[in-house]
C-alpha cells in the first residue's frame, strides 16, 4: 500500500512545486495529442461520412480494411514514419525525426482509423431517413451531407474523444519518433516508462496519476463542448 | 455549431502560439542510457547550451542503435560505450574525430549469498563460468548496447555459449535488467553508475565481482561525418566536443556523484 500512497503524495508535490519537467511533458503531451486530433479529424472524419453515405463495390472489403488498421500497433506506425523521415527515408531531407512534428505524424496515422470508424459506425446508426428528407426539402446533396453531420455531432464527437484519447495514451509513437528528448519530445507517457526504466516506479504512477488528470480535464472541456 | 467553430479556431490558434519555435540552434545526440539515466547530462549540458545559445537533444538509447542513429545521419553527434564498435564507426567513414571522455567499470551483481560463488572468482570470465556451471539465473540485456556486447565478450573468454532457462534475455535497458534481476534473484553485468543509482532502494543484489582490467568501461564521443551526411550540423557538434573533452566539461564530468558517490571518471592527463 505504501506505494500507491507514496506515488500519491509525489504526484500532489509535483504538481504543487509545478515541476519544470513535468509541466513540460504535460504540454508536450497535450500539444501533441491535440494537433493529431486536429490533422486526423480533418483526414479520418470526411473518411468515414464519405465510407458511411456512399454505396460502391468493395465497400464491405473497405470497411473491414478500416477495422483492421485500428489495431495497428503504435510501434508498426512509428518504424513506418521512421522509414520514411529518417534522414535514409525519401523525407529525410526534412529532419523531422525527433522533433514534435514527427510525432504529430506518427500519432495522426494511429488516430485516423479510429476517427473514422467512430464516424462510419455514427451514420451507420443514424436515421437512414435524414439525407432523402433533406434532398426532398430542397437541398442539395452536400447540404444534404452537411446536415447528417449535424444531426451526427454526438458520434463525431465521441470519434474525437476516441481518437485524442488513443494519442494521448500512446507510448510507442512518441518514443520511436521523438526520442523522448527533455523539454522537447518528452511526453507524459514517454516519461512515465523512462522513470519505469530508472527503477522510479512511485515517480512513474505519479506521473500516471497526472496524465489521468489531465485527460480528465480535456474531457471534461470535450463534453462542455458536446452538451452545446 | 458557431460556437464550436470559434473553439475550434481558438484551438488552433493556441497551437500554433505553443508551436512558435526559438530561434535556437538544436544539435541532437545519441547516447546510452547510462549517461542520461545517471543524471550527468543535467549538469554536463546546461553551460554549453547557455554558452552556445542551443539545445542539445538527447536520445538516449542503447549503444547499438546509438551508432546506427548516427550511421544514418538522424544525429549530430553520438557520445557511447563500446571500444571496438566506435572505432568501426570511424573506420567505416560514418564518424570523425573520435576523443576519449571518461570512463568508469563494469561489476557483476548478483544475490548476496552467491549461489555460484562467483566471489571466489579470479577473472570476470571465470565468474561467468561459474554461473553456467551452476545454471544460476543470469539476465542479459540481450539489447546490442554496450553493457551487452561486454558481455558477449566475457562469454567468449569464458569459452560459454550462454543457452539455457537459465540465462533470460531481456533486450531491455539496464535499469529494467537490473530490476528483472532483483526480481528474479539472478546475476547481471551491469556499470558501475546505473547500480550506484539502484543499490539500496531498488535492488538489493550486491557487487560479487569487480576491479579486473577486462570490465573497464570507456566511453567516447563521435562527430558525424559531414562529408556522409552534409546536412550534420558538424562545427556545433565539435564545439561540443571540445567542451566535453576540455577542461570545463571534464571538471564537471569529476565532481559529479550519485549517492556521494563519482560515477564517472576523467583521464588524467
Amino acid at each position: 500500500m505504501d506505494f500507491f500512497t507514496e506515488s500519491f503524495h509525489t504526484a500532489l508535490d509535483l504538481i504543487a512545486a509545478r515541476d519544470p519537467d513535468v509541466v513540460s511533458a504535460v504540454t508536450v503531451s497535450i500539444v501533441v495529442s491535440l494537433w493529431s486530433t486536429l490533422f486526423a479529424a480533418l483526414a479520418g472524419i470526411p473518411a468515414g461520412v464519405a465510407l458511411g453515405v456512399s454505396e460502391f463495390p468493395g465497400k464491405r472489403w473497405a470497411v473491414t480494411l478500416l477495422n483492421t488498421l485500428m489495431a495497428l500497433p503504435t510501434v508498426v506506425v512509428g518504424l513506418f514514419v521512421y522509414s520514411i523521415i529518417s534522414r535514409q527515408g525519401p523525407l529525410g531531407g526534412m529532419g523531422l525525426l525527433f522533433t514534435p512534428s514527427a510525432m504529430v505524424i506518427g500519432q495522426t496515422v494511429l488516430a485516423v482509423p479510429i476517427m473514422a470508424n467512430f464516424t462510419l459506425s455514427a451514420i451507420k446508426g443514424a436515421d437512414p431517413r435524414i439525407i432523402p428528407t433533406a434532398l426532398t426539402l430542397g437541398a442539395g446533396p452536400f447540404a444534404s451531407v452537411r446536415r447528417l453531420v449535424i444531426e451526427l455531432r454526438f458520434g463525431i464527437m465521441a470519434a474525437v474523444i476516441a481518437g485524442f484519447g488513443r494519442v494521448i495514451a500512446e507510448v510507442g509513437v512518441a518514443m520511436m519518433l521523438g526520442g523522448n528528448i527533455r523539454g522537447y519530445t518528452r511526453t507524459m507517457t514517454t516519461a512515465i516508462a523512462m522513470e519505469t526504466g530508472k527503477g522510479e516506479f512511485a515517480l512513474g504512477l505519479a506521473l500516471g496519476l497526472i496524465l489521468m488528470t489531465v485527460a480528465l480535464i480535456v474531457n471534461l472541456f470535450l463534453n462542455f463542448l458536446q452538451q452545446r | 455549431m458557431k460556437l464550436m467553430n470559434r473553439l475550434l479556431l481558438s484551438i488552433t490558434a493556441l497551437l500554433v502560439l505553443c508551436t512558435a519555435v526559438s530561434a535556437e540552434e538544436r544539435l541532437k545526440m545519441s547516447t546510452t542510457t547510462s549517461t542520461q539515466d545517471s543524471g550527468l547530462l543535467k549538469v554536463l549540458l546546461p553551460p554549453f547550451e547557455q554558452k552556445n545559445n542551443c539545445k542539445v537533444d538527447v536520445i538516449a538509447v542503447g549503444t547499438g542503435q546509438s551508432l546506427k542513429i548516427g550511421e544514418a545521419g538522424d544525429v549530430d553527434v553520438v557520445f557511447v560505450h563500446a571500444r571496438k564498435l566506435e572505432d568501426k564507426f570511424v573506420a567505416d567513414g560514418f564518424g570523425v574525430n573520435r576523443k576519449d571522455v571518461m570512463y568508469n567499470d563494469f561489476v557483476v551483481i548478483g544475490p548476496k549469498n552467491d549461489p555460484a560463488g562467483i566471489a571466489k572468482a579470479k577473472t570476470a570470465a571465470e565468474a561467468l563460468k561459474m554461473i553456467a556451471a551452476k545454471a544460476s539465473t543470469f539476465i542479459s540485456r540481450g539489447d546490442k548496447s554496450g553493457t551487452h556486447i561486454k558481455e558477449k565478450e566475457l562469454w567468449q573468454a569464458a569459452g560459454v555459449e550462454p543457452k539455457g532457462a537459465w540465462y533470460v534475455e531481456a533486450g531491455q535497458g539496464m535499469g529494467p535488467v537490473i530490476t528483472m534481476a532483483t526480481e528474479r534473484q539472478g546475476y547481471t553485468l551491469a556499470d558501475r553508475g546505473t547500480y550506484n543509482a539502484f543499490k539500496g532502494a531498488k535492488t538489493d543484489l550486491a557487487i560479487l565481482f569487480q576491479g579486473e582490467k577486462g570490465l573497464f568501461n570507456p566511453y567516447g564521443i563521435i562527430a558525424v561525418n559531414p562529408k556522409k551526411h552534409a546536412h550534420v550540423k558538424y562545427d556545433l557538434a565539435m564545439k561540443f566536443i571540445d567542451y566535453v573533452t576540455g577542461p570545463e566539461g571534464q571538471k564537471i564530468i569529476a565532481e559529479y556523484k550519485q549517492h556521494g558517490e563519482p560515477v564517472f571518471f576523467i583521464y588524467k592527463k
